[in-house]
């Protein structure tokens, strides 16, 4: 089996984020780059599954020269090569021209299976996952917490907000996988080592034969108007027990309608 | 125009930007220990230190070996054939969490494995070294006993011949994880020299205490083996053993893991204190504004930097092969002592609350009396210094 995983490298959450106040695209000077949380656990699920069915994974990163780190990382979790799809003209790509940018990358290479993180901790969109397989023409499993694949069919145990839904598909398909799916292993040093022998191909969107008009900041189909930081928490309320801390707490989570 | 772009100011998590040389596969291995060892040992390091064992070593020596980090700088058999300062790194991020799991993997790697794969025969290696890497059979290392320490050439412990056989008689002493080991390797005196043995702990004749009541390295297990006419195969001696300068380059190895591992103890002492001093409240200020304070962490700071100087400079030149052992002698030395001054600095500053297991300083600093002791006292590697600079030695 074919598996492509989809890695985003994005600021530390644990730094201070910016955008360039320039263009209002993400200041990637200002923090270290990691990968996106999410596709760490969609990296791992890529692993399991070829370990249980055989064949290979590829990982897929669309962003700048220092996107490198993260693609090393994911190869040193265990992948077999990397796709690195890298552009000056794909600077500002908003989430639709990334999943259109991605498709066209994704063209070039024979897979049977796209997992994703469901979400990326700096856009939060969430969408890439559907856009993806609308450009793609394939199945979108989304918000999957435990996959499985028997020959070309896939079922994936999608986590709702009352449950769970059951989905079925035939494969290729695109699947987005939410942090209850597994946990994420480290790289082994092994791995590290033989990260850099790896195979890492790198496309211009010429090589990947992506329309320039239909990506990138002047041409994106969303426009950041304004931003501004999140404004600092307010002090949080203090109930003092005096033998009825427990009616105060459920008083102020029903006011907060919690109850 | 040199000065046409402002410097931006230090980091204080690494002033003098130590880590700034370090290649892009060095990071990786950082970044991956750093982070193995804070979402996996730290949140229980407290508990081991507090119980004075690991309650379960196996699980541990499993999860150390799927990372890679036994034998890490070893070539073949398994291991990932890393850099020093690679392996050096793991040592200091392993160290940052407690010295306890960085011996843990010193005597697995350095010492144990590396005297099978400097020593040992190819049917010795290829039985040993791939589970002992993996994390399937845990090793230890036999040398110190209770009468021979500084001075091991005068051990007790002896091979005699019986036939074919070799049949070992004594007892060592302070030997990280012998009462949970697989294999010992054990050295002792032979008609022909010193000369080292891979015994089975299961051997009928071997035995292993634990040692009980320690005050330092609580979050590791210390045992006495004793070995009472343990008859061995021709083929358990190290063929390549003979000498006391055989035990000797293992524990160079080690010492070499801990100029390293000292330096991790150093700043997480240092880090512990610069975040207590911002938050802690005395006379309606955070104690990081007096004076008194910030001359501590200014002395921590340049301890800390200094050393993780001499570390990486001694882990270039082992990897450009030519690090002597005076070298070693050199880091451990001096990178220790910073460790034991900034420990001993940082506990201050956390007042009573740094006596406590909720910080990790007083556990540093307990720790690090051990590490200042084992694989050479401070005492043994400044002559060890003496001689080479003056070209007397002092002390045989």
């Amino acid at each position: 089996m074919n598996i492509v995983v989809l890695v985003k490298q994005v600021p530390d959450t644990a730094t201070e984020r910016k955008l360039t106040s320039d263009d209002k695209t993400l200041d990637r000077a200002a923090s270290d780059g990691v990968i996106n949380e999410l596709d760490e656990y969609a990296i791992e699920e890529g692993l399991l599954l070829k370990e249980k069915h055989g064949g290979e994974v590829t990982i897929l990163t669309m962003g700048p020269e220092q996107a490198t780190d993260s693609i090393r990382k994911a190869l040193s979790m265990g992948a077999d090569k990397a796709v690195h799809v890298s552009d000056e003209a794909l600077h500002g790509s908003d989430a639709l021209q990334s999943a259109y940018a991605l498709s066209r990358a994704l063209g070039r290479i024979e897979f049977d299976l796209v997992v994703l993180g469901s979400e990326s901790t700096d856009a939060r969109t969430g969408v890439m996952g559907a856009a993806l397989a609308e450009y793609l023409g394939v199945p979108q499993l989304t918000l999957a917490d435990k996959v499985d694949v028997d020959g070309q069919a896939i079922k994936v145990q999608r986590l709702t907000d009352y449950g769970y839904d059951v989905v079925e598909a035939e494969l290729p398909a695109v699947v987005s996988v939410v942090e209850k799916i597994n946990e994420p292993r480290y790289p082994s040093f092994k791995l590290i080592m033989q990260a850099k022998k790896k195979p890492v191909e790198k496309l211009t969107i010429a090589d990947a034969e992506i329309d320039a008009a239909r990506v990138g900041l002047a041409n994106a189909t969303t426009e950041t108007v304004d931003v501004a930081p999140a404004p600092p928490r307010a002090a949080g309320t203090i109930v003092k027990d005096e033998g009825e801390g427990g009616v105060k707490i459920a008083e102020f989570l029903a006011e907060k309608k919690f109850v | 125009m040199s000065n046409a772009h402002k410097a931006t100011a230090p980091d204080p998590g690494d002033f003098l930007e130590v880590d700034g040389s370090l290649s892009a596969e060095e990071r990786d291995i950082r970044d991956t220990v750093r982070d193995f060892a804070t979402g996996e040992l730290l949140p229980n390091v407290a508990d081991w230190f507090d119980a004075g064992t690991i309650p379960d070593a196996r699980a541990l020596a499993k999860s150390f070996g799927d990372l890679g980090v036994f034998g890490m700088h070893l070539d073949g058999y398994g291991c990932a054939g890393a850099s020093a300062v690679s392996y050096g790194l793991a040592c200091r991020e392993l160290e940052a969490v407690d010295s306890g799991l960085r011996s843990f993997v010193s005597v697995q790697g350095s010492l144990a494995m590396t005297a099978i794969h400097r020593f040992g025969s190819e049917e010795q290696k290829n039985t040993w070294l791939p589970k002992m890497a993996a994390g399937e059979l845990i090793g230890c290392f036999g040398l110190t006993e209770p009468d021979s320490g500084s001075d091991p050439g005068s051990m007790r412990t002896r091979a005699r011949r019986d036939g074919s056989d070799w049949v070992l008689d004594g007892t060592k002493m302070w030997i990280t994880n012998g009462s949970i080991a697989d294999v010992a390797v054990v050295w002792a005196a032979t008609e022909d020299g010193i000369r080292g043995f891979v015994v089975p702990t299961n051997t009928p004749g071997f035995s292993a205490n634990v040692v009980h009541r320690k005050l330092s390295l609580r979050a590791s297990i210390t045992s006495e083996l004793v070995l009472d006419g343990v008859r061995l195969p021709e083929s358990a001696v190290l063929p390549g053993s003979g000498g006391l300068g055989s035990p000797l380059s293992c524990l160079n190895e080690a010492r070499y893991g801990i100029v390293w591992g000292a330096t991790g103890a150093a700043r997480a002492c240092y880090q512990a204190a610069l975040d207590y001093a911002a938050t802690r409240e005395q006379f309606g200020r955070a104690i990081s504004g007096f004076q008194l304070t910030q001359r501590k962490l200014a002395d921590m700071l340049v301890d800390v930097n200094q050393a993780g100087l001499t570390a990486l400079q001694i882990g270039r030149l082992k990897d450009a092969g030519r690090c002597h052992h005076t070298h070693v002698s050199f880091g451990k030395l001096s990178c220790v002592a910073a460790a034991q001054r900034v420990a001993g600095e940082a506990r201050s500053i956390h007042g009573a609350n740094g006596i406590t297991l909720e910080y990790p300083v007083l556990r540093h600093m307990l720790n690090l009396e051990t590490v200042a002791t084992y694989e050479g006292t401070a005492e043994i590697h400044a002559l060890s210094l003496g001689q080479a600079v003056t070209g007397v030695s002092a002390f045989r």
